[in-house]
C-alpha cells in the first residue's frame, strides 16, 4: 500500500525518476544558497536575479534555438552581468546595492521581455525557455548535478567568510580583503542554481526551492550548519512530496512541489522551536532561571 | 479683380497653374489609388482562418493576420500595431469557441464597431478529451472536464462550415462583391471536399489496429472525431496549461497498454515532454503535425488544405510503416 503510493511511481516510470535526481541535485544546491541569502537579509535578491537571467536565456535560444548549453550560458553571462554591475555600483557610488540591483534587474527585465515579444508573437518564447521537472533529459540532469556540486564545493571552501559576511560584512571588510571576492562568488552561486532550477521547475518557481525551505529551517535552530541541513531536508521533502501529489492527483509538478515547500515553511513559522508564533508564545525557562 | 492684376504678376499666376495640376494630380492620385484599393479591410485572428478569409475575398479583400505562421494563438499578446489593423478594419474575423481569449479585448480596446464574424458559429462544439471514443479523459483527469475543443478547423466538414460563413459575412459588409465571394467560396468548397475524399481514403487503408496517436497537445479532437483516429496528448487543450505527473504517467502506461505506434510534434509545442515520453514507450517519432498554426511560406503546410494534407501524410506514413 505504502509502496504502491511512494515508491511505485518512481520503479514504474523513467521520467519520475529524472525528475526524482533532478530535485534532488537541485534542492542540494539551492538550499544552502537560499539559507545565505536568508541571513544576509537578500532573500529578494533571489527573485531579481531570477528575472535578471531572463534577457540572456531569451538571445542563447533564439541564437541556437532549444539549445541547452546556449541557453545556460546566455542566462549565466545576463545574470553574471547584473550581479557584477549591481556590485559594483553599490561600492563605488552612493546607491544602496539593493535600489542598484533592483535598477539592473529591471532594465535586463525589461530587455528580457521586448526580446520575447519582438521574436515571438510566435511560440510563447516564456514556456519554451523554462522546462518542466517531468522533462528532464541527461544533459539537463547532468547540468544540475554539475551545478550542485560545484555549489556545495565553493560553499565548503569560502564558509567560513560567507559566515563572517552574515554576521558582520564591516569586520570581515576591514579584516580580508576577500570581501569582495567571496560576494561576488555568492552571486555567481546564486544565478547558477537559479539557471539549474529553470530547466527543471519551469517559470520562476525555482526561487521558491530556494527561499523557502530556508526561511523554515529558520524557525528550527539558529545553528547555520543545522540549518542548511534542515533546509536541505525541507527541499527534498517538497520534491518527493510535490512530485508524488503531481502524480497522484494530477496537479502541475512545479507548482506541487513549491507548494509543499510552503506549506512546511508556514507549519514551521506557526509552530517551530525557534522564534515562531508559538515559541514566542511558551515561557521561556532559560530566562526565568 | 483688375486688369492690372491680371497683367501683373507672372509669378502668381504661374503658382495658381502649379496650384490647379497639383490638385489634379492629387485627384487622380486618389482616383487610382481607389481603384487598386481593395474595398474591404479584413483581419483575421490566426493564419489558417487568414487563408480562409484569403481564398474566399481574393483581390476585393487587404487582409491582417494577428498571430502569423508558426504562432501560437492561444498565448498571444496583442501589439499596437494589432489595436490599429482592428481599429481601421471593415471586418475582423475570429475563430471563437474560447481560442482567441485576447481577442474581446483587443476589440474593445481598438474601438471597433464593425462586423466581427465568429468563423466557427456552424460548428457543433466538442468537449476537451470527447475524441473518438472518450478515451482522453483518462489522460485528462484534473483539467479540460467541459472546456470546449476550439480547434474545430482540424475538420474538413467544419473547414466548409467556417468558408460559407466567410463568404456570406464579406458579401454583407461588400454586396457588390457578393458574386466573387460566391465564386471564390464554391470553387474552394470543391477542393476541401476533393481533398476530403483523399483523407478518408487514405485513413481508411489504415490497419484496423494502427488508428492511435499522440500528439503534444490537445488539438486534434474534431480530426479524430471525424476521421475515426484516436489521438492522445499529454497537455490539456490550450498550451498555457502545465502537464502533472499523473497525466504524463496515466499516458504512457495507455501507450504501453495498447502499443501505440507513434509520437507526433507539433509546430507550436514544446517538444521536450513528448521526447521524454518517446523515450519511456519505445514509439518512433513520427513528424511535425501543423495544429493552431501554418508553416512559412517555404515550409510543408504554407496553406489550411496543404496543411491538411501534410498532416494526413504524416500521420498515415508513421501508422502504417
Amino acid at each position: 500500500m505504502i509502496f504502491d503510493l511512494v515508491a511505485a511511481p518512481f520503479f514504474e516510470f523513467a521520467f519520475m525518476r529524472r525528475a526524482l535526481v533532478g530535485c534532488l541535485a537541485l534542492s542540494l544546491g539551492t538550499a544552502p544558497v537560499g539559507v545565505f541569502l536568508l541571513l544576509r537579509r537578500m532573500s529578494l535578491t533571489g527573485d531579481a536575479m531570477a528575472h535578471a537571467i531572463l534577457p540572456g536565456a531569451a538571445l542563447g535560444f533564439l541564437v541556437a534555438g532549444l539549445s541547452l548549453p546556449a541557453m545556460t550560458v546566455g542566462g549565466l553571462v545576463a545574470g553574471l552581468a547584473v550581479a557584477v554591475s549591481s556590485g559594483a555600483i553599490a561600492r563605488l557610488t552612493a546607491l544602496r546595492e539593493d535600489a542598484s540591483l533592483a535598477a539592473f534587474y529591471l532594465i535586463s527585465l525589461a530587455a528580457g521581455v521586448l526580446i520575447v515579444s519582438v521574436h515571438g508573437s510566435n511560440v510563447d518564447l516564456l514556456h519554451v525557455l523554462f522546462g518542466t521537472v517531468l522533462a528532464l533529459d541527461d544533459a539537463a540532469i547532468l547540468l544540475i548535478a554539475t551545478i550542485a556540486t560545484f555549489t556545495l564545493v565553493a560553499i565548503a571552501l569560502i564558509f567560513r567568510a560567507l559566515v563572517m559576511e552574515c554576521l558582520d560584512p564591516q569586520f570581515l571588510r576591514s579584516v580580508s580583503r576577500l570581501s569582495s571576492p567571496v560576494h561576488f562568488i555568492f552571486l555567481l552561486l546564486v544565478v547558477l542554481n537559479l539557471i539549474g532550477g529553470f530547466h527543471a521547475l519551469g517559470t520562476l518557481m525555482v526561487v521558491g526551492l530556494m527561499i523557502l525551505p530556508a526561511a523554515a529551517a529558520r524557525f528550527w535552530t539558529e545553528e547555520i550548519t543545522a540549518m542548511i541541513a534542515i533546509a536541505m531536508i525541507v527541499a527534498l521533502t517538497g520534491s518527493v512530496a510535490g512530485l508524488l501529489l503531481s502524480f497522484h492527483l494530477s496537479l502541475p509538478s512545479g507548482p506541487a512541489i513549491i507548494l509543499i515547500a510552503g506549506a512546511i515553511c508556514v507549519a514551521s513559522m506557526l509552530a517551530g522551536p525557534v522564534g515562531s508564533v508559538l515559541a514566542a508564545r511558551l515561557p521561556r525557562p532559560h530566562l526565568e532561571a | 479683380m483688375t486688369p492690372s492684376a491680371l497683367l501683373l504678376p507672372r509669378a502668381l499666376l504661374l503658382r495658381a497653374v502649379l496650384l490647379v495640376a497639383a490638385v489634379a494630380g492629387m485627384a487622380t492620385g486618389w482616383a487610382g489609388t481607389l481603384l487598386a484599393d481593395p474595398p474591404v479591410k479584413a483581419v483575421a485572428s490566426f493564419s489558417i482562418l487568414a487563408d480562409m478569409v484569403g481564398e474566399v475575398g481574393g483581390e476585393r479583400v487587404k487582409l491582417t493576420t494577428l498571430v502569423g505562421p508558426d504562432g501560437d494563438g492561444h498565448v498571444y499578446q496583442p501589439t499596437p500595431a494589432d489595436a490599429k489593423a482592428v481599429a481601421t478594419a471593415t471586418i475582423v474575423f475570429v475563430n471563437g469557441l474560447g481560442f482567441e481569449g485576447w481577442m474581446d479585448r483587443l476589440v474593445e480596446s481598438a474601438n471597433f464597431t464593425g462586423p466581427l464574424v465568429v468563423a466557427s458559429k456552424g460548428v457543433e462544439p466538442l468537449a476537451v478529451g470527447g475524441g473518438a471514443s472518450g478515451e482522453g479523459a483518462d489522460a485528462h483527469a484534473g483539467h479540460g472536464h467541459g472546456e470546449i475543443d476550439p480547434h474545430a478547423w482540424q475538420s474538413l466538414e467544419n473547414g466548409k462550415k467556417y468558408v460559407r460563413a466567410i463568404a456570406d459575412a464579406l458579401s454583407e459588409v461588400d454586396p457588390a462583391g457578393a458574386g466573387v465571394y460566391r465564386a471564390n467560396a464554391d470553387r474552394y468548397l470543391a477542393d476541401i471536399e476533393m481533398l476530403e475524399q483523399e483523407v478518408r481514403a487514405s485513413i481508411a487503408a489504415l490497419p484496423e489496429g494502427r488508428r492511435s496517436i499522440v500528439t503534444s497537445h490537445d488539438a486534434f479532437g474534431y480530426f479524430a472525431r471525424a476521421y475515426g483516429l484516436r489521438v492522445l496528448s499529454p497537455e490539456g487543450v490550450s498550451t498555457e496549461s502545465e502537464a502533472s505527473a499523473g497525466d504524463v504517467a496515466a499516458l504512457i502506461t495507455q501507450i504501453r497498454k495498447e502499443a501505440i505506434p507513434a509520437v507526433f510534434m507539433e509546430n507550436i509545442t514544446d517538444p521536450r515532454l513528448l521526447e521524454q515520453i518517446r523515450r519511456e514507450t519505445g514509439a518512433v517519432m513520427g513528424g511535425t503535425l501543423y495544429s493552431d498554426a501554418l508553416s512559412e511560406a517555404d515550409g510543408p503546410a504554407p496553406t489550411y488544405l496543404r496543411m491538411f494534407r501534410h498532416n494526413v501524410q504524416t500521420l498515415t506514413q508513421a501508422l502504417s510503416s
